[in-house]
């Protein structure tokens, strides 16, 4: 049962992200256990009885308050163990990003995610620029490289089973990574509040064996030319 | 001086009796009657979020379909109400201006027509939020933490006064516990009785008093941007629009600086009330009444230095998340040692399960989930997952809930004989904590489990989405537990004006507790005090091994023949 509840993960960082979850997860769940058994016997074996006086226990003492401040100091070691297992995952999935095989510049508007390859030439804002419309093609292994930026208000680009998010702010551009490990389509789901179509802004993303995703390049870039390679009109972003 | 001898004197007119009253009595009924009123919008709102979320696109029974705008309205509507018109009038406004002056002795407060005039700003505010709801254009629908550029413009949202209105509403409510707070700290510092030393205070004035100050520290830059918001709206500024040279992450910084000090200007509180409880139905001291002191404060100290935990993948720069991470996960370390010493203050008592009780221990029961799944959230690599989905949503539900009606209701049941000078019908009470406690965990923990899938929140319909077609039903189940939670108030609310008319006449100290408002008359007279009382002893005096009763009033003189009572102080 515990193993279905997270979507699987189909990303390099993910594993790492998973990895500090279920860290946390033990962690929590022993102190939830620990904290709600000895309340709940409390308030069954202490209840009030006929004759029975009540413990004067005030805490006002180092031998009464260690009952308390012992666990405190256990809750803060592990809170340091959480912390740096969560500062290096943290790293590796929103630090300096690897070398990107792929490039990709993500524009979200309401209510739709554009996806745009800088094409052969390896440059944007050229003629031979490639937009897709909801679909994200990449090829699995590789290091996808994205640039993210919004036309009107705050999105945010979440694929849950790759444990990415981040959000899109106009006016910024935002750098991220990420390498699929399995093929398949993945859904992406905008997950900051962007207006009354925010709740149907989905796309996908599309992975697939380097064949396939060479396939899709085929089909649909350009050939380079000169003429594809100029700059177009004064759109230079 | 004439003025202040003016303010003491019983007025005679109905107006300056019951309306615009300057006794802090009268006027933390009037906070309770309009935070419960605000609490029948906020909670008619999670009907319909939860209706269109089980069954989406259906005819709401009592409402009729509503399409994703107004979903979207619903849903700001639904947080501003709970957060800034329902808990804060609650705990702060209720029970802080009902109990400080009687708790430490007072006859009011410290300034009685800022008191009035805190109120009363409020009650405009309210007016204000309630004439948003029905302006052409619609309410604001950018949420209740109305992020710009959403806030920002109407072409975004097509909301004109609707979010204007808001946020005039919303920058009327900080002015008004602004002027709250000023009159609770300087009441606490200066007003209190002849031998109520910071050691004897009793810790829901410690709590309410902490509160007052954090947000007294935090609110400012907020309304700054508030009115920042609102120029960019009316006048054509562009603090939050990047075209025009501003940014939308400053609006994140100036709401999350605020918002989450916020959450402990809300928490502290409930806990006070949480914490006044168990010591009387436990008939035990507070396990640990300094250290709870020093934890509170910590937790207030830490709550203005931890804000960016909840804009990790906002796109500031990252290498900020992993400091904020670290003091947002050391906040534990304080709440775990005022739950463990909640916890330690019941263990080994002569616990009696009143109604009040009930409430204190289910209140500490779910806050214990809201506090171990912050965990999950305060670690950035992990939040990047779950920030924004449902997790979230049951994470602060998870504590926001518990100390707001659980702590609201153990107060209320607690103080209403003080308050209203009759007791509350006690089985009725037992029925009311039943339906909430277990539907209200019947709503939250699955909700939990839909974030795990990945579910976003302020999603209209999850059927848009095929990974969250299996999740679908647990939004059925939250749906109808969240129809038994609304219905389970129904026994409250009959009880509450039933007792309040024909309930058993409550005498000055039914529970046999310590501190000062019991000493007086229920409910007490217009200066609260016969004779004004001098303090002696710690408030959490019970079981003391060699007197003749289980507990000790804390304005009785001290007698040699209780040795303990010698070491206090």
């Amino acid at each position: 049962m515990l193993n279905n509840l997270l979507p699987s993960n189909v990303s390099t960082f993910g594993a790492d992200i998973d990895h500090v979850f279920w860290l946390i997860f033990w962690i929590v769940g022993i102190w939830f256990v620990a904290a709600e058994g000895v309340l709940l016997y409390a308030i069954i074996r202490h209840r009030k009885r006929a004759g029975a006086q009540a413990s004067y226990l005030p805490g006002n003492t180092a031998r009464q308050l260690a009952w308390v401040l012992i666990p405190a100091l256990v809750v803060l070691c592990l809170d340091l163990g959480i912390d740096r297992a969560g500062a290096s995952a943290w790293e590796r999935e929103k630090g300096t990003p690897p070398a990107g095989d792929v490039l990709v510049r993500i524009t979200a508007k309401q209510f739709n995610w554009n996806f745009t390859y800088p094409g052969p030439d390896g440059k944007f804002g050229t003629a031979d620029d490639v937009t897709s419309e909801n679909d994200l093609h990449v090829p699995v292994g590789k290091v996808v490289r994205i640039e993210l930026q919004s036309e009107d208000v705050i999105h945010s680009f979440f694929v849950p089973e790759m444990r990415l998010k981040q959000d899109v702010v106009p006016g910024r551009t935002i750098r991220g990574w990420f390498e699929a490990t399995k093929t398949g389509t993945y859904e992406i789901a905008c997950s900051e509040l962007c207006g009354f179509g925010h709740y149907s802004m989905h796309g996908n993303v599309i992975v697939q064996t380097p064949a396939e995703y060479a396939g899709w390049q085929r089909e649909t870039w350009p050939t380079r030319t000169a003429a594809n390679d100029a700059v177009k009109g004064t759109g230079t972003r | 001086m004439m003025e202040v001898a003016d303010s003491h004197a019983q007025p005679a007119g109905f107006i300056r009796r019951y309306v615009f009253s300057t006794d802090h009595k009268v006027i933390a009924k009037q906070y309770l009657l309009l935070s419960l009123t605000m609490a029948l919008i906020g909670g008619f709102t999670s009907y319909l979020i939860r209706w269109q979320l089980a069954w989406p696109e259906t005819d709401i029974p009592g409402w009729g379909p509503i399409g994703p705008d107004n979903y979207n309205a619903i849903i700001t509507m639904h947080g501003t109400v709970m957060v800034f018109f329902v808990a804060m009038p609650l705990l702060l406004g209720a029970f802080g201006n009902y109990l400080i002056p009687l708790m430490i002795g007072a006859n009011d407060m410290a300034f009685p027509r800022l008191n009035m005039m805190s109120f009363w700003t409020l009650f405009t505010a309210s007016v204000v939020l309630t004439i948003s709801m029905f302006v052409p254009g619609g309410p604001a629908a950018a949420g209740w933490t109305s992020y710009a550029p959403l806030s920002d413009n109407p072409i975004y949202t097509g909301v004109t006064w609707g979010q204007n209105l808001w946020i005039l509403a919303v920058a009327l409510e900080f002015g008004s516990f602004l002027m709250g707070g000023i009159n609770f700290l300087t009441t606490t510092l200066n007003m209190r009785a002849p031998g109520m030393t910071f050691s004897r205070l009793p810790l829901l004035v410690w709590m309410e008093t902490t509160a007052a100050v954090v947000f007294l520290l935090s609110v400012g830059p907020l309304i700054g941007g508030a009115l920042m918001l609102l120029m960019d709206r009316t006048l054509g500024t562009s603090f939050f629009r990047a075209d025009g040279g501003g940014d939308p992450l400053l609006w994140e910084h100036l709401f999350w600086f605020f918002g989450h000090p916020e959450v402990y200007v809300v928490a502290l509180p409930g806990f006070g009330i949480m914490l006044e409880v168990m010591p009387v139905f436990a008939r035990k001291p507070i396990f640990g009444y300094r250290p709870m002191i020093w934890s509170t404060i910590a937790a207030g100290l830490l709550s203005f230095v931890v804000w960016a935990h909840h804009m990790f993948v906002s796109g500031m720069d990252p290498r900020l998340a992993t400091p904020f991470s670290v003091t947002t996960i050391l906040i534990s370390v304080p709440f775990a040692i005022l739950v463990f010493a909640m916890i330690a203050t019941v263990w080994r008592g002569a616990i009696v399960l009143s109604t009040p009780m009930l409430f204190a221990l289910g209140g500490l029961a779910t806050f214990i989930i809201g506090g171990v799944t912050g965990i999950f959230l305060g670690s950035a690599s992990t939040d990047i997952f779950l920030h924004g989905t449902y997790f979230v949503v049951a994470h602060f539900h998870y504590t926001l809930f518990p100390v707001t009606f659980f702590g609201g209701f153990a107060g209320l049941y607690f103080w209403f004989p003080k308050m209203f000078g009759r007791m509350m019908n006690e089985t009725l009470g037992k029925i009311h904590f039943f339906f909430t406690f277990v539907c209200f965990n019947f709503v939250f923990i699955p909700l939990f489990l839909a974030g795990l899938k990945g579910n976003p929140r302020r999603i209209y319909e999850t059927s848009s989405y095929d990974f969250l077609k299996p999740v679908q039903h647990i939004h059925v189940i939250a749906t109808i537990a969240a129809i038994g939670l609304l219905i389970g108030q129904l026994p409250f609310i009959v009880n509450f004006f039933y007792s309040m008319m024909r309930g058993e006449k409550a005498v000055a100290n039914p529970w046999q507790a310590n501190t000062l408002e019991w000493t007086t008359d229920s409910p007490p007279p217009h200066e609260n005090f016969r004779t004004m009382p001098i303090v002696y002893r710690d408030p959490y005096e019970y079981s003391v091994p060699g007197a003749p009763s289980d507990w000790i009033p804390q304005n009785e003189p001290p007698e040699p023949i209780y040795p303990i009572s010698a070491a206090a102080d």
